[in-house]
């Protein structure tokens, strides 16, 4: 039994089931990271054989060609070859096709081979989805395609649990020294001719030999696509699942926002039952579970999001629908794949970010992250609510048409607007150098396991809680810090003057105030403005602080709105409100920014641009508005 | 495996784009806008080789916007910026 853990490679080209394969084989013992510099992802798991040896096996990017430019094609023959710093020689690739889609896959196939041939690492072809293959009447006689490859060849079906039992076997059997004597006989036995000018003629050469392939396509494909990309009853559908994702993420959620609200709730009042008012009782209710509250609440929202485009890009739908909604994201230079992320966006920037990972390229991936702040998250909703219903009068218009609904409506269009008018000056500047290009596979449509589903759903999970909430804990405590210290005198207390106006972020706030002047913020915005920076909805709770409404429940906004409708004018609340079209009032969004973009620069970036916009648009509401009520 | 039908076919070479839906055709090459074209280096890696048999499945909304085409055994979605690179000769 060999002590040292072998290192396996799993490459194959996107949509041959790699992914499957790897969650069959490492379970839940996965790794994510970043390597080192780039924002490929490194996927790392552990399985363990059946005779007790562990196994790595690193899930390579899925790619369709070894020899493109790009960082995924270079990280993938670094590791290939060996010379990746940051991964051990491999001993094995795994080298994945699927069975439908020879043709195309083999081709990587034969690069790998040749890629490796000094290196004497042995590669093995998993064909994949053969199941699939034998619904659809493919025949391959594995024996001549192992024979024409030059190495040995499993079929695997990776979607059934028992489906890779001989790759197990294999991988079990498998040993370094071994495999390559097993390897040598066949190709000393008959010459393989490795072309490398021309693999595609080889694939050729070798389906002709291997594989009778009865029709190009499953029928299933043909008549789904049929309906599903009609140009008018295509972009029904879609709008009709858009609708049903929506009304499930708001309604499915709400009990579960609730209930985990309730629960913070009662976790405070235990607390404050069994501790007396003191620094820590303060530090534990105010930073740790307020503040944690205020954000972890949105975690419903997030999963039944992520669980719908997990589904639908599971299934095959969600490059259709890319297809779809290509030539309207194209006018203003996004990719239709933007559309998703940018639509999920509504309810929360930060799953809208995390979305982007289905979008292939990089340029197009960034700007979509860089405007995927400007759509109007359901955190903006509570500070909407408050000012609108303070300020903006119930009125009817046209008599059917609430005033307050049309402002509301206007808030999400200036940020819709802005954000494709952003993009369309980011894809112009770089489309000067390089023509936008946009070739994505429309994979066979297939049926989302449930196992796989939950898996990613996990990762997404865990990525969001562990690394979000540890900034966010640090956050908190900060602003907690800020709002807490230094501790009011006695005088403070007694003469009647909210405590956070002697404090910290009381001093910072009137510090920054001749800055927000212009705007037409008082101090009291400037200062609840602070606080507000961990999530968008905190600020109504700060100015609850600020204005020293006591008072716990609905009746604090009721009464918010009164104090406010007295002592702000209408230019004001406008100005408020252009703020948080566009300012990064959530400091979460920009950790994840920074997280999927794997830059301090760029987190940077948007976060200067978007508070540029947002004081240049409040200014200007400001103006405006001022001017016009006198 | 149409290629010995594709010498029959009296075909005007034209460019993917411009092909009528659903009717085969075979690529003939794949135009590079510089040396080291990326984008051309992309289409042949997917399959637009020579002598690849490829047919126009969809196209998007307006008429404008992408195409859907079918090489080999996969579909891939194209831009037509992308698509009139693709030089194809018709076999109908």
């Amino acid at each position: 039994m060999p002590s040292a853990k072998l290192s396996v490679a799993l490459l194959g080209s996107p949509n041959s089931g790699k992914t499957a394969l790897y969650n069959r084989l490492t379970g839940s013992k996965q790794k994510v990271a970043n390597y080192a510099g780039v924002t490929v992802e490194r996927k790392e798991g552990i399985y363990t054989t059946a005779s007790g040896n562990q196994i790595t096996v690193l899930d390579l990017p899925g790619l369709y060609s070894v020899t493109t430019m790009g960082q995924d094609e270079e990280i993938t023959r670094s590791i290939c070859l060996g010379h990746n710093p940051s991964v051990k020689p491999l001993d094995l690739i795994i080298c994945l096709v699927d069975a439908t889609n020879l043709r195309l896959h083999l081709k990587l196939a034969l690069e790998v081979k040749e890629l490796v041939a000094y290196q004497k690492i042995p590669v093995v072809v998993v064909v994949n989805q053969m199941d699939m293959a034998e619904s659809r009447g493919i025949q391959i006689d594995l024996n001549s395609l192992a024979q024409e490859i030059g190495c040995i060849v499993i079929p695997t079906v990776a979607i059934q649990p028992s489906g890779i039992d001989r790759l197990k076997d294999f991988l079990n059997d498998f040993s370094p020294v071994k495999t390559l004597a097993v390897k040598s006989k066949p190709e000393r036995r008959k010459t393989v001719r490795i072309n490398s000018t021309n693999h595609h003629q080889q694939v050729r050469q070798i389906i002709a030999k291997s594989v009778i392939m009865p029709s190009k396509t499953s029928q299933t494909d043909d008549r789904l696509d049929r309906i599903f990309l009609h140009p008018i009853g295509g972009l029904l559908i879609l709008l009709l699942i858009l609708f049903m994702l929506f009304q499930a993420v708001f309604l499915l959620a709400q009990p579960f926002m609730d209930g985990i609200e309730y629960l913070f709730d009662l976790l405070k009042s235990v607390i404050d039952l069994t501790m007396g008012p003191s620094l820590l009782h303060s530090f534990i209710t105010e930073a740790v579970i307020s503040g944690s509250g205020a954000v972890l609440v949105f975690i419903p929202q997030i999963i039944i999001l992520f669980f719908f485009i997990l589904f639908l890009e599971e299934s095959g739908y969600l490059p259709r629908a890319a297809f779809l909604l290509d030539s309207i994201m194209a006018r203003f230079g996004l990719s239709g794949r933007a559309f998703i992320p940018l639509l999920s966006s509504f309810a929360c920037a930060i799953p809208g970010i995390m979305a982007t990972r289905t979008i292939h390229d990089y340029r197009d991936r960034l700007t979509t992250i860089m405007i995927a702040p400007l759509m109007t998250c359901s955190a903006r909703l509570p500070v909407y609510t408050l000012l609108i219903g303070a300020f903006i009068p119930e009125r009817h218009i046209l008599g059917f048409m609430s005033l307050q609904g049309l402002v509301m409506l206007a808030l999400y269009f200036a940020g819709i607007i802005s954000g494709l008018v952003v993009a369309k000056i980011v894809s112009l500047r770089q489309n000067r150098k390089m023509d936008s290009s946009l070739i994505f596979e429309l994979p066979s449509y297939r049926m989302p396991k449930a196992r796989n589903l939950a898996l990613a759903l996990w990762e997404r999970a865990v990525i969001f809680i562990k690394r979000i909430s540890g900034i966010i804990f640090a956050v908190n405590a900060l602003l907690w810090f800020l709002v807490s210290f230094p501790r009011p005198s006695e005088q403070v207390l007694a003469s009647g003057v909210p405590a956070i106006q002697s404090s910290f972020a009381g001093i910072i706030g009137n510090w920054i105030q001749p800055i927000m002047a212009p705007l037409g913020f008082n101090w009291q915005i400037t200062v609840a403005l602070i606080p507000g920076l961990a999530a968008r909805e905190v600020a109504v709770s700060a100015l609850g602080t600020v204005y020293a409404v006591g008072a716990k429940g609905s009746d604090t906004v009721e009464s918010l709105q009164q104090i406010l409708a007295k002592q702000w004018s209408l230019a004001t609340a406008l100005s408020l409100l252009a703020w948080y079209v566009f300012a990064p009032q959530c400091l979460a969004t920009l950790a994840v920014i920074r997280r999927e973009t794997n830059s301090r620069f760029l987190s940077l970036v948007a976060a200067s641009y978007l508070f540029l916009l947002a004081y240049l648009a409040s200014y200007a509401t400001f103006k405006i508005s001022s001017h016009l009520i006198g | 495996m149409n290629h010995s039908n594709s010498s029959t076919a009296a075909a005007a070479a034209t460019t993917l784009d411009s092909i009528v839906l659903n009717q085969p055709a075979l690529v003939v090459a794949v135009n590079d806008n510089d040396i080291d074209d990326m984008v051309s280096k992309r289409l042949r890696d997917i399959g637009f080789v020579e002598g690849e048999p490829v047919t126009l499945i969809a196209r998007g909304l307006f008429g404008g916007g992408p195409l859907l085409a079918q090489i080999g055994y996969t579909r891939f979605a194209l831009r037509r910026a992308e698509a009139k690179r693709i030089i194809v000769k018709s076999l109908s």
